[in-house]
């Protein structure tokens, strides 16, 4: 037991004393949670418009002051005539172009019905439809509130309203976070251990460490324990940087959340250490903790194209990817505000998979010299 | 009981043949040498030794325990150094110590008393990382490190290369003191100077023994008269030597040069000089020596190359 505390005590001191390994810790999280969390958006926010008003009347002119005000759109451009739509186009200027053509105002009021159009920029297909979407709801919002109360005439009228759950502002931040959050601590976890017993056989230590009365089990549990205490207040402050900075909403247990952060940090270390007993070098466990889990986790978790619209095999490979489980955890227990009765499923294979490596790791840390 | 004892042991790298049907004993208490150049697999014996890799064929006991079966006891009771420092740079000295001896289950004051003449050196530095040591040091620790839990053997792969003389000498003597407290101890070393101060050494080359004795048998066991012969100009005294009909063997010993003969010769001194003079040399001197290991080592290795023992 003493030779143990004195191991991780060792552990700690490399910790510490590496620069690099403190910043890969702490540093890259919180750069990278934040960069994902702000730039990684399929949100609609200050979209450059352009205006065609031919008509000048009150209507076009509260249409707009509606659209501008939202904080969708914003004013880049009055066009004069539709060549300057075009050009602003072709330049890249604008997203979308608006044109109340002449009468507008006048249709309005007294036919009851007016067209206004709507160009997008369609090179971007996924902004064009929103844009689309977004400026129709505003412009059609606009019309209820004004129609019945010119007619006079407040007759039911049947609309198509689509409800969101969870996220009725279709926040990118909802679906992104999380997976940040999973990828991020799966990476800097996993990394941190990959390179240490890949360092003890680069340095010789582990030659020396061998020819001692220090067996394989403790060796392990020592290299992952200091990295647990540190991978915990990480995870925490990833937590905190999603609900305070990113605004996503802790509608579930605190505790359970915490837990399950505890148990997927768990799973990515003994992941990274399994690396390490592999890797001849810090470099190559570097990389294979880099790569070999960077990609997979961003294309097989869920977090980028969902799971279902893959085919079969994948979503079979998918099932291997630990970080599609943490994402079904957080955004069950942050968003949908759900407890381990609805979770335990993930929660066990999260439980096998930590057991699964930590034994593949047991096997593969060699008693002898290759 | 040996404390060692190596039987037809084997090993190989691939196609590469590391160490070839090797039979050795090294006695408790003794100060045992492995001599030989770079790739004669002295550090392939000593991980075999250490229970880090397992050879192809033979057996290998290492106090008392084999070392396929019982690696674990024999871990328990091995001070290794391997031939590349080995120690966490980023500890220092003292963390590094009190590590090594926590996990072999011990504390630095219970053992203090072995390793303090040569840890007293160490204090002044006691705060400083390992991997700011100067060589010397870094061996001094390491030697440290391997005693702390106070082995019955120590098993020590070059532990003088890249370091200093008159570190060296020191680290010797310090053997010296360690075996005359009854540590066996198995040392190897290219330096044939160093071979002198075991007590008994095997000469390795391409992973055979050639020949295992005590350094004065040895230097006694060398069959041809020998003389050192220094001149103004050393190459072309070489290769005039060589060319020397009764000659046996020349070679490049420091400043002079070791020529040995094929017969015995009364006038040897005479007639060499007579012919050296003739050649042109001049400055010539001419004595006879005694025959060093290193001599005793290129007269093995030649007869070991003409006729392959196997």
């Amino acid at each position: 037991m003493k030779a143990f505390l004195m191991f991780v005590r060792k552990e700690s001191y490399h910790i510490f004393r590496d620069p690099r390994t403190l910043l890969i810790l702490f540093g890259m999280p919180v750069a990278l949670v934040t960069l994902f969390g702000f730039a990684l958006t399929n949100e609609i926010k200050n979209a450059d418009v352009a205006v065609l008003d031919f008509d000048h009347g009150v209507h076009a002119r509260q249409v707009q002051n509606r659209l501008f005000s939202s904080g969708y759109f914003g004013l880049r451009d009055y066009a004069r005539n539709y060549p300057d739509v075009a050009a602003a186009f072709r330049r890249g200027h604008v997203k979308l172009a608006v044109v109340f053509p002449a009468g507008f105002s006048s249709d309005f009021d007294h036919l009851g019905h007016a067209q206004v159009q709507l160009v997008a920029d369609a090179s971007d297909q996924n902004t064009a439809i929103s844009l689309v979407n977004y400026a129709t709801a505003i412009i059609r919002s606009y019309e209820q509130e004004v129609a019945p109360h010119r007619s006079g005439s407040p007759g039911p009228r049947v609309e198509a309203v689509a409800r969101l759950y969870f996220n009725p502002g279709l926040k990118a931040a909802y679906t992104f976070v999380p997976g940040t959050m999973a990828l991020i601590l799966l990476l800097v976890s996993a990394m941190l251990t990959s390179i240490t017993i890949a360092r003890e056989k680069e340095t010789g230590t582990m030659e020396v460490l061998l020819v001692s009365p220090m067996r394989q089990l403790p060796i392990i549990i020592g290299k992952i324990l200091p990295y647990f205490l540190l991978s915990f207040v990480n995870g925490l402050i990833i937590l905190a940087l999603g609900v305070w900075v990113l605004h996503i909403p802790e509608r579930g247990s605190l505790a359970l959340l915490i837990l399950e952060t505890l148990l997927y940090i768990l799973v990515a270390l003994t992941l990274g250490v399994l690396i390490s007993t592999r890797a001849a070098s810090q470099q190559t466990a570097m990389l294979t903790s880099m790569l070999g889990l960077l990609l997979p986790t961003l294309i097989l978790s869920g977090f980028l194209f969902p799971i279902e619209s893959m085919p079969l095999p994948l979503q079979t490979v998918s099932r291997l990817i630990p970080a599609r489980y943490f994402i079904v955890i957080l955004k069950g227990i942050m968003i949908k505000g759900l407890g381990l009765r609805e979770l335990w499923r993930e929660t066990a294979v999260l439980f096998g998979m930590a057991g699964g490596l930590l034994l593949l790791a047991l096997g593969s840390l060699k008693n002898r010299l290759a | 009981m040996p404390a060692v004892e190596l039987t037809n042991i084997s090993k190989a790298y691939g196609a590469t043949q590391a160490v070839r049907n090797v039979s050795l004993t090294v006695e408790p208490g003794e100060l045992f040498g492995l001599i030989g150049p770079d790739g004669a697999g002295k550090t392939t014996l000593f991980r075999i030794l250490a229970t880090l890799l397992l050879a192809d064929a033979g057996t290998a006991t290492v106090a008392k325990h084999d070392v396929v079966r019982e690696f674990r006891a024999i871990r328990n009771v091995v001070g290794y150094m391997p031939g590349r420092f080995s120690l966490y740079q980023d500890l220092t000295v003292q963390e590094n110590l009190e590590f090594f001896a926590a996990v072999f289950r011990t504390t630095v004051r219970e053992n203090y008393e072995l390793v303090r003449d040569i840890y007293e050196q160490l204090v002044p530095f006691k705060d400083r990382r390992a991997g700011a040591l100067s060589g010397g040091m870094k061996q001094k620790l390491a030697l440290c490190c391997a005693l702390i839990h106070k082995p019955e053997l120590l098993l020590l792969d070059e532990p003088t290369t890249g370091v200093d003389a008159v570190s060296r000498q020191e680290f010797w003597h310090m053997l010296s003191t360690l075996k005359e407290r009854g540590i066996t101890i198995v040392v190897s070393t290219p330096y044939m100077d160093e071979a002198a101060l075991c007590e008994r050494v095997a000469l390795l080359q391409t992973g055979q023994v050639l020949r295992v004795d005590t350094p004065a048998a040895l230097r006694e066991s060398y069959p041809w008269p020998l003389y050192a012969v220094r001149a103004a100009r050393m190459h072309p005294l070489l290769q005039d030597l060589r060319a020397y009909p009764a000659a046996h063997s020349c070679y490049a010993f420091g400043e002079t040069a070791h020529l040995s003969l094929a017969q015995p010769d009364a006038a040897a001194e005479a007639h060499l000089k007579a012919y050296l003079t003739a050649k042109g040399h001049h400055d010539v001197s001419v004595a006879p020596v005694p025959a060093t290991i290193e001599d005793t080592f290129m007269d093995l290795l030649q007869t070991h190359h003409s006729a392959p023992v196997s």
